[in-house]
């Protein structure tokens, strides 16, 4: 059967079971926007800016673990998009991009709305190509799908000029797809995972450090299997929270800048330290050369280049994490744990790190202290709702005080650090899930990056419930400069803020405001059991600092305590 | 340390991009990169000359192979390997004692002479980096009209392909 191009990637949507699509038409992408109005297998979400519709598919993409997918114009469509790809590529959610592109014969014209997408994506993508023949498209499309969902997954984008998706082919989808110069190692080394067990098997002072490639890897089950099997402490990065129980005994909570006393203890005095789909960034290890400086260290990832890349690792295992966390869980079985009272001293010392309660606030104070509405957060949701966060302050309080019980719980920009990620998201997330409880973790700073959303949000009847903990500062800027400027607060002092109980009426949602600690409860089960958008505004002090903290450039045992 | 390593890449649009786009993006060192077709026509070979400390060389390396398009990466300094750089050189001969002299040279290193005018001669010269230096620092930069440099390009020694 001949289609059209348009036709074509409608078509391949559908054959690879995508059920939502985020999105804004424009010129180059119309007859697409022509073949998504004559079905209805593959559901179109208008947002309000291109930003917003990558991370709205990021949003639902991390949420699902299915690829998230955008479409977008050629032009400012296309750059728009960018920042959204960068985020998706930094925290390596599994995405497909579909921008229009001038026709082929205007390409580097500078045609009107012509930017060269190729080029300026391809730091910012796993993989990009341009269509320049409509019999390509199909077989691109499932490429696209395949680099984008495989290996350590990340965002592709298909650029297809607009007298592609106007010509006509023959159309068949490939069943499978034949790339010879990428093939992504699946199964771990067996003598590599034999020597992490044996080093496992006799650690004294083991630490199990993991990150989002648990979570994206879905192998939160064979992790927590593994850990309970070993008895061992576990630590989460910001991307791998939910990746194992934050309720759980075991759990020493986050590390790294932001993390706890007692896991960035025991990172610093832990003598083999398993490093499971995490890639040592800067704002886990600090100062590398004090990082787990007494540890023999074991490292699982799939992707080879996040071996040995900032920290130099004695046994590298490369293979998907659930693979490898399996095998290891077979082996663990086999060999046994270990002694266990050799653990013992250990757990001591993890628990008196532990009882310096390094994450107390003054819960006297006459002012909303941003804890507590995370505290009140996790209890008035008994720990269920899933939680996007925008950057800064908020996110760092959300990702400490709420804790995630399950993979996919906790969506936000952990690479890129992206202001504006939360909402958008949120809503993919509550596409994904129309029946969940999802809150979108939020300042009056990141909130307005894409405020527009609110709009999207009426338009699809999403009962999002924003919490927006409002100090009138950059929060995170401020404690900057509060700490290392003396002070000077340039610039981060937000002036002319909007009412946003009005903003959010007028666009057709409901807002609350408080600044009164005794009213955050009654106010998040009001917006909790109300099944519209709820805007909480609450005004909190200004001068709340985040602790405990890892100056930039220090060790992780230099914490700063409250 | 100096490296030279070989990378057989898909022969498409944007690929050589990829690969320059990366070494700029990650800040590693590109001394010379050649790149041309092989006998397969939908693959093409490229020649980078780096350097580096180990680490960062095994990130190269590592970086290289994560492109969708790269299919191999081989650190041909590991083993015994030929380099060769091919060099057009236009330099001025204009009295007769300049003519002989450039001939002479032209001898001693093999090259051979592709183009003559009254005025200059134009040399090719094929070696490694250090022969085709050498004959460079011979002619006095006042005589030199022209140089033209390929980059390396490098095989490993023995009966094995890459």
């Amino acid at each position: 059967m001949k289609l059209t191009g348009a036709d074509i990637v409608v078509q391949c949507l559908q054959e690879e079971g995508v059920d939502t699509v985020f999105g804004y038409p424009g010129g180059a992408v119309l007859h697409i926007y022509d073949a998504l109005f004559k079905q209805d297998r593959v559901r179109h979400v208008l947002v309000r800016h291109e930003q917003g519709a990558i991370h709205a598919a990021e949003g639902y993409s991390q949420a699902t673990g299915k690829v998230g997918v955008g479409l977008v114009t050629s032009g400012p469509g296309a750059t728009n998009a960018v920042t959204g790809l960068a985020t998706a590529h930094m925290d390596s959610v599994p995405m497909v991009v579909i921008t229009g592109q001038v026709p082929t014969a205007q390409i580097g014209n500078d045609a009107f709305q012509e930017a060269d997408t190729v080029g300026i994506t391809r730091p910012c993508t796993k993989h990009n190509f341009l269509v320049k023949d409509v019999s390509e498209l199909a077989e691109t499309i499932k490429k696209a799908f395949h680099i984008a969902a495989s290996g350590r997954p990340g965002p592709v984008v298909v650029d297809v000029p607009k007298d592609v998706s106007a010509a006509e082919c023959e159309f068949s989808y490939p069943s499978e797809v034949h790339l010879r110069s990428y093939n992504p190692t699946i199964k771990g080394h067996t003598g590599q995972i034999k020597k992490a067990v044996e080093l496992m098997r006799g650690a004294e002072r083991p630490m199990v450090y993991t990150g989002g490639g648990v979570v994206l890897g879905d192998a939160a089950e064979e992790l927590t299997q593994l850990v309970r099997k070993l008895n061992f402490p576990v630590t989460n990065t910001l991307m791998g929270l939910g990746g194992y129980p934050g309720d759980d005994p075991q759990f020493v909570g986050m590390l790294g800048m932001h993390g706890t006393y007692e896991a960035n203890m025991a990172i610093t005095h832990c003598d083999v330290l398993v490093a499971i789909g995490a890639r040592f960034d800067d704002r886990v290890t600090g100062k590398i050369e004090r990082f787990a400086p007494h540890a023999k260290i074991i490292h699982v990832d799939i992707d080879p280049a996040s071996i040995s890349k900032n920290v130099e690792v004695d046994v590298p295992i490369v293979g998907h994490v659930q693979s490898v966390l399996e095998e290891m869980n077979q082996l663990a079985d086999k060999l046994g744990a270990g002694e266990p009272a050799r653990l013992e001293p250990w757990w001591a010392q993890i628990e008196e790190w532990r009882s310096r309660d390094c994450l107390r606030y003054d819960r006297d104070s006459g002012l909303i202290k941003p804890q507590f509405v995370l505290e009140k957060l996790y209890e008035v949701t008994e720990g269920n709702a899933i939680i996007t966060s925008d950057v800064g302050q908020h996110q760092m309080w959300a990702a400490q005080f709420y804790h995630f019980k399950r993979p996919r719980q906790w969506l936000n920009s952990g690479g890129l650090g992206t202001m504006g990620y939360g909402l958008p998201a949120a809503l993919g997330a509550q596409m994904a899930y129309p029946d969940a409880a999802v809150a979108c973790v939020t300042g009056e700073g990141s909130i307005q990056m894409n405020i527009q959303e609110l709009s999207t949000a009426k338009q699809y009847r999403l009962p999002v419930k924003v919490v927006n903990l409002n100090n009138g500062y950059l929060g995170m800027v401020r404690q900057w400069q509060e700490l290392f400027y003396e002070s000077r607060y340039a610039e981060s002092y937000v002036d002319a803020l909007p009412d946003f109980v009005a903003l959010a009426e007028s666009y057709g949602h409901v807002g609350l405001r408080t600044d009164k600690p005794g009213d955050v409860e009654g106010l998040l089960r009001e917006a909790m059991t109300t099944d519209r958008l709820v805007f909480m505004d609450f005004v909190t002090d200004p001068e709340e600092n985040v602790y405990p903290m890892v100056p930039a450039g220090a060790g992780l045992d230099e914490m700063v305590l409250v | 340390m100096r490296r030279v390593i070989s990378v057989m890449l898909e022969n498409e649009a944007g690929a050589l991009s990829r690969v320059a786009g990366l070494f700029s993006a990650r800040g590693y060192n590109i001394e010379g990169l050649s790149v041309a077709p092989t006998d397969e026509e939908d693959v093409s070979r490229m020649t980078i000359v780096t350097w580096g400390d180990d680490q960062i060389i095994e990130q190269i390396i590592k970086q290289l192979r994560k492109l969708i398009e790269v299919i191999r990466v081989t650190d041909l300094t590991e083993g015994a390997h030929i380099e060769r750089e091919m060099v057009l050189l236009k330099v001025q001969a204009e009295s007769g004692e300049q003519r002989a002299e450039v001939k002479r040279i032209a001898d001693i290193y093999r090259s051979r002479i592709i183009d003559v005018t009254d005025t200059s001669y134009t040399l090719e010269v094929t070696g490694d980096g250090q022969k085709v230096q050498s004959l460079l620092e011979l002619f006095d930069a006042s005589q030199v009209v022209e140089v033209v440099r390929t980059g390396s390009t490098a095989i490993g020694r023995g009966s094995r392909g890459m």
